[in-house]
């Protein structure tokens, strides 16, 4: 019995292209969970297409615009930061990491004060001005509210599964031969990055 | 007759002490075997709240007028009952408890891909189930909107839907999670020889399921998250009063929910497949048909939603459109039926208590899938829709159908799991009176709904007294028969073990293994060399 679980306790089980089949499989859900998203947003620019058309023409681009460079940079920084581990280059890894976390806030900061510019002159969700508005106003401000908000979560999430695989990589538990969840955390990270790339044009752009 | 002195006898499972003892061994520990109990036991302690809950339905409808409650008391109860039945008994059903269980050993392997993760899905799924429960005891008393939550009415009732709606938001996760596990362990963790077409056919139904609760969970999750915002902030997605769409609400509902009943029954399926080829002593028929049209019902099962909403206006197109898809369904579902009886013909039958477990299965089964063609057919579902008609029918699915499979799985794997054997003549007077409680209890709702008793209410018309009081007298019926099978179950489990590692001469690989497994289930791993249902040379 002793003997036993001494055998049982060093056994540890390691694959890391089932760990990416998991991760990949995830992603799979959160952009079916976007997906339905997408589908009750073009159902309502459907029925109301001016009340929306007018609408996106409140929001600012040009911060979306600064949001979309920012997160496409940091895609970048996270892919490279992966290559990097590969070459066993640690101080590397996490100089890359840590710009993808910085980057990342400054978008919840942008995100915050576009949010904040909103509210400010009275429009969010149930609120009395926007209830005032028109039926597309009322669904394009709360899918707007919505989705944005949904993806600042997913920023947030991010950053914490990110900040993870930073402390692990410091503590050389993630390191050159086992990498899987550094790639991971940046397979979500793109996840992230591509919704977002989906949510500009569909909110500042089309007209 | 079981080869128990070549078995190297290990510590079982269920004696093995790890980093912790007692209690905490059992909540933190991330052997599949155990978080398969886990899952077992708190699926049945539901099971019993929901059946509880049905009595006390069916008593207040054994006469016409009030009985033992008022109106708002039946909407919570019927909502509730609903509620628990679907998310914490039947949605995680077979392939929480006994696919956690056997699906490593199925295949061959020491566990599932990520052990931790499938504790943390237990730990979300009594996370949802408690926040369920939260909703009922606190603010304005449980929720009365049925367990389909219908917006606009889940937007405007006084209850407790925000709290229900997060709970079956988190047991989504939890089936979510489950099933990626799942798809993993089939695709990476498969002994070595076992090819996809080795595989048993549990396995393959488990596959088809896991794909489902991953591809449909994130969509009724997310549309489940519109509505506590709507309640809570007031966006309006579907409020009408804000240009919200209730019927996109349905839509989004049943493009997860009709699936979900194959999350339901193809494990159920998969069970049955298994009892029945072992008890028919023969090599399974159409292996591949059974094992394709697994997918093929989760691939159909998504495309066939709109039948639940030819009520609620629809295009004249899509209503046939989705009448015909419904009817595809039927198909897949008509070869298993079609292979389980080819398999039993001029099998030698061994008519052993799980046997008659699925031979129960099949028929009430067969009554619920035909009845479902009432309801997948434009013309006769106008005249059904909301009656009794529909409770009948799927109480037939998913209690008949996928409830007894659960059973019959108990019985089968009962001594693999515990190393014990029942008493095998209470067990099948057990059934017996299950089978004609069940039949009893439901089968007079069918001639309630086609009379025209509507659903969902707490009192009718003197007309319909007849066939509710033979219904409830069902429900005692059937009450009576859960307690002797579950006691006797209970009993075996205290009784001293016996060595039966084969009891039912079994021949896919849980059955070449001791009784109960060790912790790692096979200290060598098996070297797969024949096909799944071959006889042994
Ligand atoms: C002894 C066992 C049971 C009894 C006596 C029972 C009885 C009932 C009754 C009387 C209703 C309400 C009918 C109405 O007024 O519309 C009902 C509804 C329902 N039952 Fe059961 N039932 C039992 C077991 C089950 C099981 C095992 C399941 C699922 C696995 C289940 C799922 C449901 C569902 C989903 C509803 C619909 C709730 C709604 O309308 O929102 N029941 N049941
Ligand atoms: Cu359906």
């Amino acid at each position: 019995m002793e003997q036993n679980s001494a055998i049982h306790a060093t056994h540890e089980h390691y694959d890391p292209i089932g760990s990416k089949l998991g991760m990949w499989l995830f992603i799979f859900t959160e952009i079916l969970l976007f997906g339905a998203l997408f589908i009750v947003y073009s159902v309502y620019r459907y029925r109301h297409p001016v009340e929306f058309h007018l609408a996106h023409q409140e929001l600012n681009v040009f911060i979306g615009f600064v949001n979309t460079v920012i997160l496409l940079i940091s895609s970048a920084t996270v892919a490279m930061s992966i290559t990097a581990m590969q070459k066993g280059d640690k101080k590397m890894t996490l100089i890359l990491l840590g710009i993808t976390l910085i980057l990342a806030f400054v978008f919840l900061v942008n995100k915050y004060f576009e949010w904040g510019a909103k509210i400010h002159h009275g429009i969010y969700p149930g609120s009395e001005f926007l209830l005032s508005l028109s039926q597309g106003d009322i669904l394009f401000f709360g899918l707007y509210f919505f989705m944005t908000g949904l993806h600042a979560i997913h920023i947030i999430v991010g950053m914490v599964l990110l900040g993870w695989v930073y402390v692990r990589v410091k503590q050389n538990r993630v390191n050159q031969e086992r990498y899987v969840f550094l790639e991971n955390g940046g397979l979500y990270w793109h996840l992230v990055d591509l919704i977002w790339i989906f949510l500009f044009p569909l909110f500042y752009l089309i007209h | 007759m079981t080869g128990n002195t070549t078995i190297h006898r290990m510590p079982s499972y269920l004696e093995y002490e790890g980093k912790y003892k007692g209690i905490l061994g059992w909540l933190l520990s991330t052997d599949h075997k155990r978080i398969a109990l886990l899952y077992l036991y708190s699926q049945t302690f539901f099971f019993l709240a929901g059946v509880v809950m049905g009595i006390f339905m069916r008593l207040e409808l054994i006469a016409p007028g009030q009985q033992l409650m008022q109106a708002s008391t039946y909407n919570a109860l019927f909502t509730v009952h609903g509620l628990t039945m679907i998310f914490l008994f039947i949605i995680p059903g077979l392939a929480a408890s006994f696919g956690n269980f056997f699906l490593p050993i199925l295949i061959g392997a020491k566990d599932v891909a990520f052990p931790k993760l499938n504790l943390f899905s237990w730990y979300l799924f009594i996370g949802g189930a408690l926040i369920i429960l939260l909703g009922m005891f606190t603010g304005d008393g449980p929720p009365d909107t049925g367990w389909t939550f219908y917006a606009p009415y889940s937007l405007r009732t006084n209850t407790n839907v925000v709290l229900s709606v997060l709970g079956a938001f988190v047991l989504g996760f939890s089936s979510v999670l489950t099933g990626l596990n799942f798809i993993v362990t089939i695709h990476r963790m498969r002994a070595p020889g076992m090819s996809f077409f080795k595989m048993p056919l549990f396995i393959w139904a488990m596959y088809g399921t896991s794909w489902i609760q991953l591809l449909a969970t994130p969509v009724v999750g997310i549309t489940l998250v519109m509505v506590i915002f709507d309640r809570v902030m007031g966006i309006g997605f579907f409020d009408p009063a804000k240009g919200g769409d209730p019927i996109l609400y349905q839509h989004l509902f049943w493009i997860y929910s009709h699936p979900a009943v194959y999350i339901m029954i193809l494990p159920a399926m998969g069970a049955i497949t298994e009892i029945v080829t072992t008890f028919s002593n023969r090599v399974v028929f159409g292996y591949k048909a059974i094992a394709l049209s697994s997918l093929a019902i989760a691939f159909v099962g998504y495309l066939v939603w709109g039948h639940h909403m030819f009520t609620s206006g629809m295009s004249e197109t899509s209503r046939w459109v989705f009448s015909l898809l419904t009817f595809l369904v039927a198909i897949p579902s008509a070869i298993k039926v079609f292979n389980w009886s080819a398999t039993m013909y001029k099998g030698s039958l061994d008519l052993q208590p799980p046997f008659w477990w699925a031979m129960a299965f099949m028929f009430v089964f067969m009554i619920g899938g035909l009845t479902g063609l009432v309801l997948g057919s434009v013309a006769t579902d106008v005249h059904v829709h909301d009656t009794m008609f529909v409770v009948a029918h799927f109480h037939y699915i998913v209690f008949g159908g996928a409830g007894l499979a659960f059973f019959a799985a108990l019985h089968y794997w009962f001594p693999k799991m515990w190393g014990r054997m029942y008493n095998k003549q209470i067990a099948n007077i057990g059934l017996l009176i299950v089978f004609i409680g069940f039949n009893t209890l439901y089968f007079p709702m069918f001639i309630l709904g086609i009379m025209g008793m509507p659903r969902r209410y707490y009192d009718y018309l003197p007309q319909f007294a007849t066939p509710n009081y033979i219904s409830t007298i069902g429900s005692w019926i059937l009450g009576v028969g859960l307690i002797i099978v579950l006691v006797n179950l209970f009993r075996a489990k205290k009784a001293s073990p016996e060595f039966i590692d084969n009891p039912w001469n079994g021949r896919t690989l849980e059955w070449e293994i001791q009784s109960p497994p060790s912790l790692e289930n096979f200290e060598e791993i098996p070297v797969i060399e024949r096909g799944p249902y071959d006889l042994k040379k």
